[in-house]
């Protein structure tokens, strides 16, 4: 997916990435399993890009309780958002 | 007599096949001490002459990396981030200094990518498709060389010489995809690439702290 919206930016657009992460992680957490790093974080810099201000702070946040390695770097994605 | 000089050759035996056991294999003593939780991938410097090799192969190393229990910072974010800040291609990138890798995304270790082929290669008879790349881990505090590594694949391999181990499966199974891939089959023999280069062995890095086996290897 990552890979598609480099490439082809035009048949993959921000609101399609977004159902299709939304689905996976629907998925992920009806089968009780872990997320991959970084899944949560790429959502929300999605839901950024498409104006879902708030969406994106939740997403981010969540990739921070989930991974708390990523504290310095979601803390300045929600302080951007936040200006 | 005989047996103290039987007990001194047998002794001198002993050393040398222990020294030698010792000096198999890429020392992992750097790595082993640094322990990193985190990973910044930076998008990899590109030596093919496809466009897309730098960030298809970006795109293949997060599964691999936290498979072996490291937090990997995403990737397509890590790379906005970059340009963001006024630096466009990962040339540029590979050119941040340590220090400042550590204070924006609070990673541990970076790992620095280059992409030496990726393509489609012809050869007489037929053509096959190669990914090969290598890479770097540096821990961001002191700069040190935690690991070196670098894999290659094809699509032209068959399944030979299969052990049954984990990754050999996983190959087997990428082999199958890259047959069955309609779009860009060199992402797809970017992905076993990439499983090879970010293994255990040999010489490969060690388990990660979120590896309910840290610290067993």
């Amino acid at each position: 997916m990552v890979y598609l919206s480099y490439y082809e930016p035009g048949k993959h657009s921000s609101e399609s990435h977004i159902i299709e992460m939304e689905k996976d992680l629907e998925k992920a957490r009806a089968a009780n399993k872990t997320l991959p790093p970084g899944n949560y974080a790429h959502l929300g810099y999605l839901y950024f890009q498409t104006g879902q201000l708030d969406k994106a702070l939740a997403a981010f946040q969540n990739e921070k309780t989930i991974f708390p390695e990523s504290t310095i770097y979601m803390d300045r994605l929600i302080a951007q958002i936040k200006k | 007599m005989t047996s103290t000089i039987t007990r001194c050759a047998l002794l001198f035996l002993i050393t040398l096949l222990v020294g030698c056991a010792a000096s198999k294999g890429p020392d992992k003593t750097a790595l082993r001490q640094s322990k990193p939780r985190s990973i910044v991938v930076l998008p990899p410097l590109n030596n093919s002459p496809d466009v897309r090799a730098s960030y298809s192969f970006m795109s293949t190393v997060t599964f691999p990396l936290s498979e072996l229990g490291y937090y990997v910072f995403p990737v397509a974010l890590v790379d906005q981030t970059f340009k963001e800040n006024g630096l466009p291609d990962p040339g540029e990138m590979h050119q941040v200094p340590l220090k400042k890798l550590a204070e924006i995304f609070g990673a541990d270790a970076a790992l620095y990518i280059t992409v030496d082929r990726y393509g489609a290669e012809y050869q007489i008879l037929n053509s096959s498709i190669i990914v090969a790349a290598r890479a770097k881990l540096i821990d961001t505090r002191s700069g040190d060389l935690l690991w070196e590594g670098e894999a290659s694949a094809s699509s032209s391999e068959s399944n030979s010489g299969n052990s049954g181990s984990l990754l050999d499966m996983l190959i087997v199974s990428l082999i199958q995809q890259v047959i069955n891939s309609a779009g860009n089959q060199g992402h797809a023999v970017a992905r076993m690439t990439s499983a090879r280069l970010l293994t255990l062995k040999p010489g490969g890095l060690l388990y990660g702290p979120r590896s309910p086996l840290f610290g067993t290897d």
